[in-house]
């Protein structure tokens, strides 16, 4: 190493360094403590001991653990491909040019704004299933009308009809799907992620592809959704990522009832933790979320070689 | 490269320069782009009020009295206004939330300096020095941004505690522990302003190296000055992660009088909320407004802030 090239080094670690202690202190430390503990017996009272996989073996055998994976998987099912086609169809009507264009985009990027808590104070009242806002619109005349053609439809699949008043949030059946239709009120922030995306797309390439004959569908499918898959597959990324770790909205909304329905892998977490003290269970479900984020996200980077296109610029 | 298109749609005679720079499709055929046109403006009207109707009825809900709000079927104007529902919060001494107030804003005060200064400096070192295992450093950096909170929240409360016991400075317990740890800087932000630094013309810091101009004497005098509409998306962000932290405070704060106004907003609900809704409603909406009003002040570096997050 030259002299300039020690000095650059010298230099560069000492604008680095804040970082580096941080990362050290309050994330690699913490990493690799968390894969300790993960086994240990560990109450926080005591010092840790080891037991080897015992932490492992128990979670296997713990069906509570298993109703907060399943809870977590199924939401992310609901909520993930719901929020992602949501968003982007919001942002294909709010890349059209019509009158008020500016109002409609605040209008739906407003909510995304919201803190957690107060939306979830609000979503807690408009799903009351007595005096709730929502029951409520589904008593009138219009709403009654679908939801009775809706049972007739049930009817002749000999399903079971819809029973109204819905319990939103007492309902076992209800529960994870009323917060899935909850999170799409938030989608504001990914939608102008997408609009971002949208205006980056060449006009060039919508005159041709119109001029070749293509309608608006095709123009969409082959053109548009191409063209912003890097937008779309960063969009997946943050959704991976923040479904699997769902913590603040069922837990003051529902707590996690009725019968367990809401209740999250990172609420068993943070409850073997803080409430029951198990420390070193708490850090073996750790290390399992960050498994499964690691895994799902190498599985969705897999995936993109297939249908993410870059622009070499 | 938006200006230019803009400009590019003007000399075609389409008129003013629409404010919004937003290619679309060409319509040569205004026959068919007329049905298309109201379709899109139907949608979007059905679903503005959908995105609406809830901030419609919190509002609704706070300025009724408690009997009205349990009236069946709810009746849309309240009838009698009571504006007094927002005196009765900002009184209640179950609520106190002058106390939450301060406590919030000491975090996130305290995390929007700490985290500017410190990303700042750290995007620096990343953009603009040239040294071994940069690329490897800043590698590391992105992969951080994928562990999750809860994965390390066990140890951190371990590591907190340790150093309450082994250094005369308290921690757990006191609001210390959810400000801290961004004055070494957040790796989403050092991003940021690492893409941002990126794209200042090198030409500028080789002058002023040649005029024997330092490091640090370039980031602070022609860096950080460039920098001011990052740095603002920046603070931003993260006054409005503050501001919306529920877990952080859940986890290491444990004193009512450390309460943050997520924290304590949770707690009066679970005591005493679920049947006064019209007061859970008003507290609500006061933890909302100050963030509504950040956006109106700032809507175009939020905008392009969350632009550019999704596109580098």
């Amino acid at each position: 190493m030259t002299r300039a090239e020690r000095y650059r080094l010298a230099n560069g670690l000492a604008f680095l360094s804040p970082w580096l202690v941080g990362f050290v202190v309050f994330l690699l430390v913490p990493v690799v403590l968390s894969f300790y503990y993960s086994f240990c017996d560990y109450s926080l009272l005591q010092a840790p001991a080891f037991i080897g996989g015992g932490n492992y073996r128990e979670l296997a055998a713990d069906p509570v653990f298993w109703k907060s994976l399943t809870n977590t998987l199924v939401y992310a099912a609901m909520a993930l491909p719901a929020g992602l086609l949501v968003s982007l169809g919001l942002a294909l009507l709010l890349n059209q040019r019509v009158p008020g264009q500016s109002v409609y985009r605040t209008i739906i990027f407003l909510p995304s704004l919201v803190p957690t808590v107060a939306s979830a104070m609000l979503w807690l009242w408009l799903f009351n299933a007595k005096l709730g806002l929502i029951n409520t619109l589904l008593e009138t005349a219009p709403f009654r009308a679908a939801i009775g053609g809706l049972n007739g439809l049930l009817g002749l699949l000999r399903l079971p009809p819809l029973q109204t008043p819905i319990g939103w949030l007492t309902d076992p059946t209800w529960a994870l799907p009323a917060l899935a239709l909850m999170s799409l009120w938030g989608v504001g922030h990914t939608v102008v992620i997408y609009l971002a995306g949208l205006q980056d797309v060449p006009r060039e390439l919508y005159e041709s592809a119109e001029l070749d004959g293509a309608g608006a569908w095709r123009r969409l499918r082959n053109v548009t959704i191409p063209m912003i898959s890097p937008v779309i597959f960063f969009n997946l990324i943050m959704a991976i990522i923040g479904t699997l770790q769902v913590f603040a909205v069922p837990y003051i909304m529902t707590g996690g009832g009725p019968a367990r329905a809401t209740y999250f892998f990172t609420m068993y977490l943070y409850d073997n933790a803080f409430t029951y003290l198990k420390m070193g269970y708490a850090s073996a479900m750790a290390w399992i979320q960050l498994l499964l984020v690691l895994a799902l996200t190498a599985v969705a980077f897999w995936s993109s070689k297939r249908w993410v296109h870059y622009q070499s610029k | 490269m938006a200006t230019a298109q803009a400009e590019k749609r003007a000399e075609r005679g389409g008129g003013a320069v629409p404010r919004s720079v937003v290619p679309r499709p060409a319509r040569r055929t205004p026959r068919r782009a007329h049905p298309e046109r109201w379709v899109t403006v139907l949608a979007l009207l059905l679903i503005s009020v959908g995105f609406v109707l809830p901030f419609v009825w919190m509002l609704s809900t706070s300025l009724k009295t408690l009997d009205r709000t349990m009236e069946m079927p709810p009746r849309f104007l309240p009838d009698p206004v009571v504006p007094q529902n927002y005196l009765t919060v900002l009184q209640n001494p179950k609520l106190n939330f002058p106390l939450l107030t301060r406590n919030t804003l000491i975090v996130a005060v305290l995390s929007v300096v700490g985290t500017t200064l410190s990303s700042a400096i750290v995007a620096y070192g990343f953009a603009k020095i040239r040294f071994r295992g940069n690329g490897t450093l800043f590698g590391v950096l992105l992969a951080t941004m994928m562990i999750p909170f809860p994965v390390i929240m066990v140890p951190l409360f371990g590591i907190f505690r340790w150093l309450g016991e082994h250094t005369p400075v308290p921690f757990l317990g006191t609001l210390t522990p959810l400000w801290l740890p961004a004055f070494f800087g957040s790796a989403f932000n050092i991003f940021l302003l690492r893409q941002f630094f990126l794209t200042i013309p090198a030409e500028l810091s080789e002058a002023a190296q040649v005029d024997g101009c330092s490091d640090w004497g370039i980031f602070r005098r022609i860096v950080l000055p460039l920098a001011r509409p990052a740095l603002a998306v920046v603070a931003l962000f993260t006054f409005m992660g503050s501001w919306n932290d529920f877990m952080g405070p859940l986890v290491f704060v444990q004193d009512p009088s450390q309460y943050t106004l997520a924290l304590g907003l949770q707690t009066f609900q679970s005591q005493h909320g679920g049947t006064e809704w019209n007061l859970l409603m008003a507290a609500s909406l006061l933890v909302i407004l100050p963030v509504i009003v950040l956006f109106f002040m700032a809507q175009k570096t939020f905008i392009q802030g969350i632009a550019t997050t999704g596109l580098k």
